[in-house]
């Protein structure tokens, strides 16, 4: 683990190096190879008689940059969830807030006219919310305590519930089955930087919260009674986190479809690295993720070549051995 | 009903009142069970009535509505019944195991498992064999997830909460699998694969039912033999021990019925998700959470379920033939939903 301040901000600059290189590797790898001067070129001097400029510019570079701000945005959902519940399990896609979203998401584009992220990132976001007050409500104990199976078991069965509400509107309505099966899937490709400007603003008003309650979310690791002692409200606290979640996890989810695992394995990549502070913290899990996604995406070309694998699918794969792992440790 | 009560309530007169109750609920559940299937058996897109039914079933006759009562519509009538009674008694097993009532065949990696075989099948052996080896695949397929469940679970033996833990970790990868395997294969075999993860009765018939048979005659006798120790076990696995039960054998051969059963359903049937989950609860509603009782009336509850969402499936949109795992849903999850807040006051954590 990186202790001293100095090791830290070092650690972060090298997470930036990381991220700037699955980037590039991003951009530059796939079944078109691009060699960096004809990167740069295309930044500089688009020219759209060239394929490969038209590559890079309307596939390379908005899948990259979506598939970063994915994995940065599901990461820190997810160290926020579990500090919020104490559970090192929880994350977007295990307490079904993914499934909340998507299930929302696939309402709008078959039965209303919605059919850009920009349009329908407000039912995702109503989604998450829906599925997040369901899991809670749920999972609370009598004492109104969070234990860590409830929430778990809680949250399989809001995805079940969700996943099986939208595979029916599926069967019936036969129409909408590509668009649905791309947001069960989840993929970073095929969507225009455009596409993401709109979005922007949710995230960055998450990112506000997150640095504005830094120090409260530290404050939670201690239980709910020591809180009250330092004079701060612990709900209020962890329901203002809570929101942050929904607006980190419902863009991802109205961008970029289920994409699991990444909210659950990179917060406790960045703990094991930085610790639990929260200042540390939540960069390092924006810069781990970033990459976690960007590499997935980068292997998800060549696993079964020439065909894409939804990246969700690779996150998924990637991620089981770990949350096993995980479960075996807890102490039950 | 506690748990404490009904270990030390036997031969007392409460005990008598509850037996009785518990005939009440069986005969009442057992005639509601008859005469919907008989409601069922009647309805349809070829309009026949109750009295040629009945007639078709006694006297069969070489005519068109014996044909459709016999070998289109009964099969499928029982199949249905017979899947939701094995559902629901592997709920109501896994529930008690658990010790949580959230808990379902799916959690355990069961449905996942048959469901990534059974879309593996569809997707690149239909060619080369006969649809008819599709439950088989799924069958496989289920009891290879539980017993891997069980192997990465084990660790110095099993505990409930790790088992769960590690079957939502491994279902949440073999549905990535199932997805990969639906978006890389074509558009029309992947309906068929969705319909039938939806959980769907559709084209049933005898030797469907003839199939699913022998693991109910199996398994539902010998999970009644473990009852006892089921009950002891809800009071924990000290209290259990204590009684002198064999925590780890008993939980392992109910671990197996339950497997059986809920793999055998999702092989005949598909993913029909929530069965599992509420029929148990709705049942201990009735009779409490004692296993003998319990188990029994689940399977009448769980086989009501699935018959009246088949025959919404089939009657209800003519000329469409809906999945019965829609409705299942539809209703089942927000009951669910409901049923946890009720009852989230007298479970532990």
């Amino acid at each position: 683990m990186l202790t001293g301040r100095f090791s830290r901000i070092a650690g972060l600059l090298l997470g930036l190096v990381v991220v700037a290189l699955a980037f590039a590797a991003s951009v530059m790898l796939g079944s078109t190879k691009i060699a960096p001067p004809t990167f740069a070129q295309a930044l500089l001097h688009y020219d759209p008689s060239r394929v490969a400029h038209i590559i890079i510019l309307k596939e390379r570079l908005p899948r990259a940059v979506i598939a970063a701000l994915v994995g940065a945005s599901l990461a820190m959902a997810g160290v926020l969830m579990q500090t919020v519940t104490r559970n090192p399990l929880a994350s977007p896609s295990i307490l079904g807030i993914n499934a909340g979203a998507m299930f929302f998401v696939v309402i709008a584009v078959s039965l209303l006219p919605l059919h850009t992220p920009a349009q329908y990132v407000w039912a995702a976001l109503l989604g998450a919310l829906v599925a997040a007050g369901l899991v809670v409500a749920l999972s609370r104990g009598r004492q109104g305590e969070l234990s860590s199976l409830r929430v778990v078991l809680a949250g399989v069965a809001i995805t079940a519930m969700f996943v099986s509400f939208s595979q029916g509107l599926l069967i019936i309505d036969q129409q909408s089955f590509e668009s649905v099966l791309y947001w069960l899937a989840g993929s970073v490709s095929g969507r225009e930087l455009s596409l993401v400007v709109p979005l922007l603003p949710f995230f960055a008003s998450a990112l506000v919260l997150c640095v504005l309650l830094v120090r409260h979310a530290n404050a939670l690791l201690l239980d709910d009674d020591m809180v009250k002692g330092l004079g701060m409200p612990a709900s209020a606290i962890k329901l203002l986190l809570g929101l942050a979640v929904i607006l980190l996890a419902g863009s991802s989810v109205a961008l970029a479809g289920m994409i699991g695992f990444v909210g659950l394995i990179v917060p406790h990549m960045a703990r094991g690295l930085f610790g639990v502070d929260h200042r540390w913290l939540l960069p390092a899990c924006a810069l781990l993720g970033a990459s976690l996604l960007l590499l997935a995406d980068v292997a998800s070309r060549f696993l079964m070549a020439p065909q894409d694998v939804p990246v969700g699918v690779m996150t998924a794969l990637i991620g089981t051995p770990f949350f096993i792992y995980l479960a075996r440790r807890t102490q039950a | 009903m506690t748990h404490a009560a009904f270990l030390t309530s036997s031969g007392n007169t409460s005990d008598d009142a509850d037996r009785a109750r518990y005939r009440r609920v069986t005969t009442l559940l057992g005639l509601l069970l008859l005469a919907s299937m008989t409601l069922s058996l009647s309805l349809g897109s070829f309009p026949t009535s109750i009295d040629q039914v009945v007639h078709a079933l006694v006297a069969p006759q070489n005519s068109d509505i014996a044909f459709i009562v016999w070998e289109l519509r009964l099969p499928r009538i029982l199949l249905a019944v017979l899947v939701g009674a094995a559902l629901a008694i592997a709920g109501a097993i896994l529930q008690g195991i658990v010790r949580n009532p959230l808990a379902s065949p799916d959690v355990i990696g069961i449905t996942s498992g048959a469901a990534m075989a059974a879309v593996v099948f569809l997707a690149l052996f239909t060619t080369s064999l006969s649809i008819h080896w599709l439950p088989a695949a799924a069958l496989l397929g289920a009891l290879l997830s539980a017993l891997l469940v069980f192997l990465l679970a084990w660790r110095h033996g099993i505990t409930p909460t790790r088992m769960v833990l590690v079957g939502i970790g491994l279902s949440a990868a073999m549905s990535a699998v199932t997805t990969l395997v639906i978006v890389i294969s074509d558009d029309s075999s992947a309906m068929v694969a969705y319909v039938w993860l939806t959980g769907s009765l559709y084209a049933a018939q005898w030797q469907d039912v003839l199939g699913i048979m022998p693991w109910l005659l199996v398994a539902v006798p010998l999970c009644l033999t473990q009852a006892r120790q089921m009950d002891a076990m809800a009071l924990g696995d000290q209290v259990a021990q204590g009684l002198g039960v064999n925590v780890l054998r008993s939980r392992l051969l109910l671990m197996a019925c339950s497997v059986a059963l809920a793999g055998a359903a999702v092989a005949f049937a598909g993913g029909l998700s929530f069965v599992g989950l509420i029929a148990p609860h709705i049942a201990a509603r009735l009779v409490g959470r004692s296993f003998t009782r319990l188990a029994p009336i689940a399977g009448l509850v769980g086989a009501l379920i699935v018959l009246y969402a088949d025959l919404l499936g089939r009657v209800a949109f003519l000329p469409k033939d809906l999945p019965a795992g829609i409705f299942v849903s539809g209703v089942g999850a927000p009951f669910f939903v409901y049923l946890l807040h009720r009852t989230r006051a007298d479970t532990r954590g």
